[in-house]
């Protein structure tokens, strides 16, 4: 790594569970470990589990909220154009009993009640969403960790506001939400490269398939590493071969591994060839981006 | 009815491949994949659909350019960052637009349109066991659970149509909205976890969510030998929590074999300790008639 270049990787898989964050954590303390300045924004805000394998000293907490409307009924005078602009549902409005309620959990903060009332009768209150922590592992590596509170309607502004505080890091690694839909696009749509992890199973391939087809649509450049080599089959080889998708490594199905990972160990530090792998498989990717 | 919803927090624990096992197990079944954002259930039950439909998530803001002035004003109302002036000219970027319609009901020249996205779909199929209702959620939509409440009313309108009272759901990972819409209204949890740390700590976010809804809840361990001391952990802190473990399933490759071949593993190999167990699991959790009233509490 080259000390001016800004390089942004995120870690994604369509399928959950085939091993984002064993791949994230281990090309971060690979890169820490020899020296590089990097950060983990571990992305995953639903179930964040990068803190089961790097850790350190929390330096802040920082509470993410949003803008939920309150209805002054003092002021109000039961028009329902709030209740008209509403695109989510999240005013109850019942005119002839002189009703009218805000139901917060569907509230998604965009201002149009807000726009709407001519009265003066809707001010804003916050409400809390999630927390994004920092925590401090050296002096040249961070982990950043976006918490959203169970059951939000969309974990993506605690996703954004993690991604935010590691805007001008030199090397960030993003641990992307599985899936393919908003939560995954808020991450990818920063990263300046994504690795894709995936088995070579029938679900696997399946949705590494919808995965590319979304990367594809968002022209990011991506490559893919097989995890749990040697199960299944080999058709996600096939496919990758057919549409000449780079296959960046593979790490073999061993229970010594999934022993390792399941006590939030760390391959690379405990297999240097591993280190090995990782450190390369950062190299170039650098210089795939810089080219 | 009987809706019995299976979950885990943690993806890949093995979700899908128990449903396909409980949804192969007896006839007139009902099964509803409401894992809307990667879903898998079909790969194996293989429906043949017998109805579709689109479904719209919502809607994106879209500029006439002839009558644009570019005078701004859009920019400044935005709360989602999704329009900027790009050299002069108002942008809308599709990917952050929540669809919420405000610039377009304060735009002075009307020139923003409001287009609906409505490229995601869901269908109703025969498969051997019985009728699936499942999903597809176009890339990048938001996953807020309003399609996994259509899945969830399909279901439900085929178990009465049909008579059948088994409602299998094969839930999506995490502990959000489409997790919430999953458990609404159903008689009982399965918590699949595996034995890693991660697994672990998912596992009770998501019994949090559960407990909220005082659905009652089992915990079934996969691939537990990968590593039987986190096992015996999980295992008490269960038993602590008076939260029952359904059963514990061994790592088995035959599972990924039987994927492979289209099948659950209780078709591919219903002799084995793996198909033994697991239906060992669904008869304790299915025969289980309230014996005892929900024992888990907020934690």
């Amino acid at each position: 790594m080259t000390e001016n270049s800004k390089i942004k990787i995120a870690v994604a898989s369509g399928k959950g569970g085939t091993g984002k964050t064993l791949v994230s954590t281990n090309l971060f303390w690979t890169a820490q470990n020899a020296g590089f300045p990097v950060t983990l924004v571990d992305c995953d805000a639903e179930e964040p589990n990068v803190a089961e394998f790097v850790s350190g000293d929390v330096l802040y907490t920082d509470t993410v909220t949003q803008n939920i409307p309150v209805i002054n009924p003092e002021l109000c005078v039961f028009c329902g154009k709030c209740f008209n602009y509403c695109n989510y549902n999240a005013i109850v409005y019942l005119p002839a009993n002189h009703f009218i309620q805000v139901v917060e959990d569907l509230c998604h903060d965009c201002g149009a009640c807000l726009v709407a009332c001519k009265f003066d009768a809707i001010t804003e209150k916050e409400k809390q969403l999630g927390t994004v922590k920092s925590m401090y592992l050296n002096s040249h590596a961070e982990i950043i960790e976006a918490c959203a509170d169970v059951g939000v309607y969309s974990p993506v502004p605690v996703i954004k506001k993690a991604i935010k505080e590691a805007s001008d890091k030199v090397l960030a690694i993003f641990d992307s939400p599985p899936g393919i839909s908003c939560p995954f696009i808020a991450t990818v749509e920063n990263a300046d490269y994504v690795i894709l992890v995936t088995e070579p199973t029938p679900f696997g391939l399946n949705d590494l398939k919808l995965s590319v087809e979304t990367l594809q649509q968002l022209h990011k450049p991506f490559g893919v590493i097989v995890n749990r080599a040697g199960l299944g089959n080999r058709e996600v080889y096939n496919w990758l071969q057919q549409n000449k998708i780079a296959l960046l490594l593979e790490i073999p199905f061993d229970r010594e591994i999934a022993r390792i990972y399941s006590e939030g160990r760390l391959l690379a530090e405990e297999k240097p060839a591993y280190q090995l792998q990782f450190k390369q498989l950062l190299k170039a990717i650098e210089k795939s981006v810089k080219r | 009815m009987n809706e019995i919803v299976i979950l885990s927090g943690k993806g890949g624990t093995g979700k899908t491949s128990l449903s396909a096992a409980f949804a192969t197990l007896n006839n007139n079944t009902i099964v509803a994949d409401c894992d809307v954002d990667a879903a898998n259930l079909h790969l194996i039950l293989n429906p043949v659909n017998y109805f579709e439909r689109n479904f719209t998530t919502g809607h994106k803001a879209v500029i006439e350019y002839t009558t644009c002035t570019n005078c701004g004003l859009c920019v400044d109302y935005c709360r989602f960052d999704a329009i900027s002036l790009q050299n002069g000219k108002v942008t809308i970027s599709e990917v952050s637009c929540d669809g919420c319609k405000l610039c377009s009901r304060i735009c002075p020249s009307h020139s923003i349109q409001m287009i609906p996205s409505d490229k995601s779909r869901w269908y109703a199929g025969n498969y051997r066991n019985g009728k699936m209702v499942h999903a597809r959620l176009a890339p990048g939509e938001e996953n807020s659970g309003k399609l996994v409440n259509v899945v969830r009313e399909n279901a439900r309108k085929t178990a009465q149509e049909t008579g059948w009272d088994t409602v299998i759901i094969d839930g999506p990972p995490g502990t959000g909205c489409p997790v919430i819409s999953s458990v609404t209204g159903t008689n009982k949890a399965i918590i699949v976890t595996e034995p890693t740390n991660s697994g672990f700590h998912d596992m009770k976010r998501v019994l949090e969510i559960t407990a909220n809804f005082k659905v009652k809840s089992y915990v079934v361990i996969n691939k537990y030998d990968l590593n039987e001391a986190i096992t015996s952990k999980i295992e008490s802190w269960c038993e602590e929590n008076n939260i029952p473990v359904a059963g514990k399933i061994q790592f088995d490759e035959q599972i990924v074999e039987a994927m492979i071949n289209c099948q659950s593993i209780t078709e591919w190999k219903p002799e084995s300790e793996t198909s033994k167990e697991i239906t060992s699991i669904y008869n304790a959790i299915f025969n289980d008639q309230y014996s005892t009233a929900y024992r888990i509490t907020s934690q």
